[in-house]
């Protein structure tokens, strides 16, 4: 931990509960690590933590981001180094505490901290606007907004874009802070039949960048369920291939996003295409 | 800001004039925060965040009934900035007493072609700067663009749940799917104009209408809103 860097900060947000940002905090964590890079997440969910759980390694949590904050512990003694991947850190959040007891300053300093020790920062925000979430997002350099293809997904996130533009330091200072649509729980057969939200008109709707697509699988339930990231528990899985993609993306590697399709067999290799 | 000059050691004072709603309640009081929960109804946000004033000419209410009024009104997230028509002896830890307020036509009720009654005194209004606001950004969910003094230009589009306030016109050049209310200081030319219309709730002074109202047939395409007599009008623009 002694070579200097100068970290990324990633957030990862969404205003609406539910839609993916803890498991895919974890799977773009953990691919980022893959590639060498040294990565640590945050979990800002005080409270109500489970990145932990999802990076499997809440039986070695000791300290938290708020003892570091209080001063009851120092920043190494709280970070967990993932089993797998040697480039992978976890500070988990306090499950005793709320959001309350994060502090602008400590958050500040932390973050600061951090960023001389790591190349990649990623933040995993609370759900909701509320300090908690405008506190992750407060020192990010970029933002990877998380929707489902649904209307009340999609217009959380438009009100959290507004945000990023308004309560962030970059914003303050006048600065843009970068923005990355990530579409996860896409489902090519619902998409199909016209139940779900079209990638065109969620990306006419946010008007930003489109990061990656991921589609809804089994796998990453079970990914989560067995407290690993699906980009290591199953990296050649769909879902893991396009997290993959998009931490290349996130690199700033130009590769186009492929929408899901349904894949059924042989039937759907002769037919298939149709739906796309 | 540089309009406050500050010259050490006396103090010097400019006085500035700011656009603020009037509210002029009548008795009985409950039956007028009826009527205003009613109005409220319509648009929840419209009053948060703009500067309200109390006219109390037509009512003759006690310091402490003015209090309850303008505890009333916070409930209803609406803070009052100062109170016109009661006598200075009464205002005692209310807020304060307002005087020699002039202008814009009621906001409820507006009279048709009415004409900004010219100050008799008071600073000259002469040399004005076009009122308009240009916005480059899409306005995002939550966002509200309020300027009484003019029309309003927005480039992107504007979400669902965001809202935009004007006095003038409001021009959409992306897609309508929040609030937009243009004419609030009872401009009755005032318009809405959109490059794509998907409006939440579409307002011209007092007039309005909500999604459910507006038809099918001028959705999802270009579209105008105007105001025929009382009637808010709306077509499709091809």
């Amino acid at each position: 931990m002694n070579d200097k860097k100068s970290a990324r900060v990633l957030v990862v947000t969404s205003g609406k509960g539910g839609v993916g940002k803890t498991t895919s905090t974890a799977a773009l964590g953990a691919a980022l690590a893959h590639q060498g890079e040294k990565v640590v997440v945050i979990d800002f969910d005080v409270g109500l933590r489970n990145l932990d759980l999802v990076l499997g390694a809440e039986r070695r949590v000791v300290f938290d981001l708020i003892n570091v904050i209080h001063g009851v512990a120092k920043l190494p003694q709280a970070l967990i180094r993932d089993k797998r991947l040697e480039n992978l850190y976890l500070l988990p959040a306090s499950q005793t505490r709320d959001k309350d007891a994060l502090t602008e300053d400590g958050v500040a300093k932390v973050i600061a901290e951090l960023r001389s020790k790591f190349d990649w920062i990623v933040c995993d925000s609370p759900a909701g606007i509320e300090r908690g979430a405008t506190l992750a997002m407060r020192h990010a350099d970029a933002a990877i907004i998380v929707t489902n293809p649904e209307v009340s997904s999609v217009r959380d996130a438009d009100r959290i874009i507004g945000l990023l533009d308004s309560k962030t330091e970059k914003a303050e200072r006048g600065e843009c802070v970068d923005k990355h649509l990530l579409i996860t729980r896409y489902n090519p057969w619902r998409a199909a039949r016209g139940e779900m939200l079209s990638i065109d008109d969620v990306l006419e709707i946010l008007s930003i960048p489109l990061l990656g697509i991921i589609p809804e699988s089994e796998e990453v339930l079970r990914a989560s369920n067995v407290g690993s990231p699906v980009t290591l528990n199953s990296p050649l899985s769909a879902p893991a291939r396009a997290y993959f993609e998009a931490t290349r993306r996130l690199k700033g590697e130009t590769i186009p996003v492929k929408i899901p399709s349904e894949s059924r067999g042989i039937f759907n290799k002769l037919f298939g295409r149709k739906a796309a | 800001m540089s309009s406050l000059i500050i010259q050490r050691p006396s103090l010097k004072f400019r006085a500035r004039t700011y656009m603020a709603f009037v509210f002029t309640p009548r008795a009985p009081i409950a039956d007028w925060l009826m009527e205003l929960d009613a109005t409220l109804e319509r648009s929840k946000s419209f009053f948060a965040d703009h500067a309200v004033a109390l006219d109390l000419s037509e009512v003759r209410l006690s310091p402490n009934g003015i209090a309850h009024l303008i505890a009333n009104l916070a409930e209803r997230n609406i803070r009052v900035l100062g109170i016109e028509g009661i006598e200075l002896a009464d205002a005692a830890g209310l807020p304060p007493v307002l005087r020699s307020g002039r202008g814009a036509p009621e906001l409820p009720e507006p009279e048709p072609a009415a004409v900004p009654v010219p100050a008799a005194e008071g600073a000259p209004r002469a040399k004005q700067a076009p009122a308009s606001l240009l916005i480059e950004e899409p306005v995002r969910s939550g966002q509200s663009i309020a300027f009484v003094d003019g029309d309003v230009t927005i480039l992107g589009s504007v979400g669902s749940g965001a809202e935009i306030l004007a006095g003038g016109s409001i021009h959409v050049y992306g897609t309508l799917r929040g609030q937009a209310m243009a004419g609030v200081t009872g401009n009755r030319r005032a318009r809405i104009f959109c490059h794509r219309s998907e409006a939440e709730l579409l307002a011209i002074g007092a007039y309005y209408k909500t999604a459910d109202e507006i038809e099918a047939s001028v959705r999802n395409g270009p579209a105008q809103a105007w105001l025929d007599g009382n009637t808010l009008k709306i077509s499709t623009m091809n």
